[in-house]
């Protein structure tokens, strides 16, 4: 699968009260969740994004609290995945989850804001197409590959008790 | 080789021979979500299907985040919440009971088992010797309804603590301490497993506070091993049956091993906004605080109001700082009633709250203005994390909130003992 679109970068530890502040915990509706996705932080967000864009963080992206809701306001926005040198343990398996992918890259830093990008999550390649340079991300254990290419924990627990029983 | 904690306690869950690296299905001790992530928990077994439960009565949901609800659309989570505790037969703690680590840590924790919760700060577990982690609704919700979880079995940091204590130094500036050293992604994915002489005079509450903040290193879970002190604990709380004497191997392998000398600590302080941005509590001495906050699962318990009041005993807040009290559990507020310590706080100018969340989180009560600092004992600093972006908080222990609530700025409690 190839994605597409625009970075929008941010540095290191990208919190969840930053995605999404805990006042609107009591929202479950991804489409809400997401007029609010990133007003912790970066206010002109919503202005900018567009459908396939991609976030670009540093270290530790998603740190903080257990909510979900991060992952989901972050996909609900149109965001296509997420690329940062690491990211908090809680987000990565709610984003994987919730089917938001996610790429952990060392030269992720590299990246601008505004650069064009070209993500093929089989390989995990990174097309910097606006810096004409490929760079590579971390595969995924062979258990995450299975829960993603199944589309997520839910699909993945429903198919388990469906052939053999759980 | 032998095996860390995490590796014990995982190879006994999981029917298998647990090893850092490897990945494992594990039977799940205890689930519990709170009233932020349940609504979305309960909305995915809906989705799924899923509703019917493994082991009721060790699936717990808590209302304390928004508790007494602030408006209608939380109360209205609050009565879904209550309806489905009706339905499934789930436990369910309701307002004012207090924070889920708390009570999770006071009535449901067993040594050895593997606790799930849909929040960061379910390793405040880990000091009773079990696996305890926090993921998200949709995980904890299937761990729920099937009784088992996937987990990687992770790599271990040793977090050896030699020496005592000195004078007005508390768990609290240990474990932050620790966490500038680590950074706040320092341990992550990892359990850190604490040792050495520090930790085992350690009283179980404040093994409960360094435990809790574990996950602000980035660490998958915080763990101790069980001794008499546990065992006092569980028999103190009628629950002594289910202690299980839990230690690691001596010849465990240990990806890190960081020592630490209590008795070289000082009182120690977080600043905004960032939980590893810390400092001296002198280094900071003279800055202005519009509100201290004493409480939460870090630190709420009977012995933190008990320092707090010792330090206020006679004087009064600054006339400009507000003061806060949550206790972290109803238990906690009637001990500390019993003892004399709310009196004491609230003639010192305190106002109490309710068991519960309080302030921490930032959707009710206690939210600050543009421009104002807090300092609060809870665990966490983020920009906004107390319902303002344009505020700021700084992360102390009780005796450091305390001394600088009298003074009005922040203040090293040594020069108030």
């Amino acid at each position: 699968m190839i994605l597409k679109g625009g970075a929008h970068k941010y540095g290191a530890n990208v919190d969840t009260d930053a995605i999404i502040p805990a006042r609107y915990l009591n929202v479950s509706e991804p489409g809400e969740l997401s007029r609010h996705c990133m007003e912790g932080i970066d206010g002109d967000f919503l202005k900018r994004v567009k459908p396939g864009d991609m976030l670009v963080a540093t270290t530790n992206f998603g740190c903080g609290s257990s909510r979900e809701h991060a992952p989901i306001a972050i996909k609900a926005a149109g965001v296509s995945c997420v690329i940062a040198q690491s990211f908090a343990r809680i987000f990565f398996r709610n984003a994987i989850n919730i089917g938001l992918p996610l790429l952990e890259c060392a030269q992720a830093d590299e990246i601008e804001q505004g650069d064009e990008l070209e993500v093929e999550l089989e390989k995990g390649e990174i097309n910097d197409i606006t810096k004409n340079k490929v760079f590579k991300a971390e595969p995924y254990p062979d258990f995450m590959l299975q829960l993603i290419s199944m589309g997520g924990l839910i699909e993945y627990t429903m198919k388990k008790i469906e052939t053999r029983g759980v | 080789m032998g095996k860390t904690l995490a590796e014990k306690i995982l190879t006994d869950n999981s029917g298998g021979d647990a090893h850092a690296g490897d990945i494992i299905i594990a039977r799940v001790g205890l689930a519990f979500v709170q009233d932020g992530t349940g609504p979305l928990a309960l909305r995915q077994l809906k989705e799924s299907g899923l509703e019917q439960i493994a082991n009721p009565k060790r699936a717990i949901l808590f209302l304390d985040h928004a508790a007494p609800s602030p408006s209608r659309e939380l109360a209205n989570d609050h009565i879904t919440l209550r309806q489905f505790a009706e339905k499934s037969g789930v436990q369910i703690c309701d307002v004012g009971e207090g924070v889920c680590h708390q009570l999770v840590a006071e009535s449901y924790a067993n040594p050895g088992e593997v606790i799930l919760g849909a929040d960061s700060h379910s390793v405040t577990a880990g000091a009773l010797g079990a696996f305890a982690t926090g993921m998200g609704s949709t995980d904890v919700a299937i761990a729920m309804a099937l009784g088992k979880t996937w987990l990687r079995v992770p790599e271990s940091f040793r977090i050896e603590v030699s020496g005592r204590f000195t004078n007005g130094v508390y768990a609290k500036d240990l474990i932050l301490h620790l966490i500038g050293k680590l950074g706040a992604d320092g341990a992550t994915y990892k359990s850190l497993e604490f040792s050495g002489e520090a930790v085992l005079n350690m009283t179980m509450s404040e093994r409960f506070t360094i435990a809790n903040m574990a996950v602000e290193a980035g660490a998958k879970t915080g763990l101790f091993p069980t001794d008499e002190t546990t065992q006092t604990y569980l028999d103190s709380r009628g629950r002594g049956a289910s202690f299980r004497a839990l230690s690691p191997d001596p010849d465990a392998d240990y990806e890190r091993v960081i020592t630490i000398d209590a008795s070289s600590l000082e009182p120690t302080i977080s600043k905004p906004h960032s939980v590893d941005n810390i400092a001296l509590v002198r280094e900071l001495a003279g800055t202005k605080i519009a509100q201290v906050f004493i409480g939460t699962c870090t630190n709420g318990r009977l012995d933190d109001l008990a320092v707090a009041a010792t330090i206020l005993n006679g004087k009064r807040r600054h006339p400009k700082t507000r003061l806060l009290i949550a206790p972290a559990s109803s238990d906690v507020l009637k001990e500390a009633i019993s003892a004399g310590y709310i009196q004491t706080l609230i003639e010192s100018g305190a106002v109490l709250l309710p068991p519960g969340c309080g302030p921490c989180v930032g959707v009710h009560q206690g939210a600050l203005g543009d421009g104002e600092a807090c300092l609060s004992t809870a665990n966490r600093n983020f920009k906004g994390r107390m319902g303002n972006p344009e505020a700021f908080i700084y992360l102390g222990s009780p005796a450091t909130a305390a001394a600088s609530a009298i003074v009005g700025e922040i203040t090293d409690p040594r020069e108030l003992m």
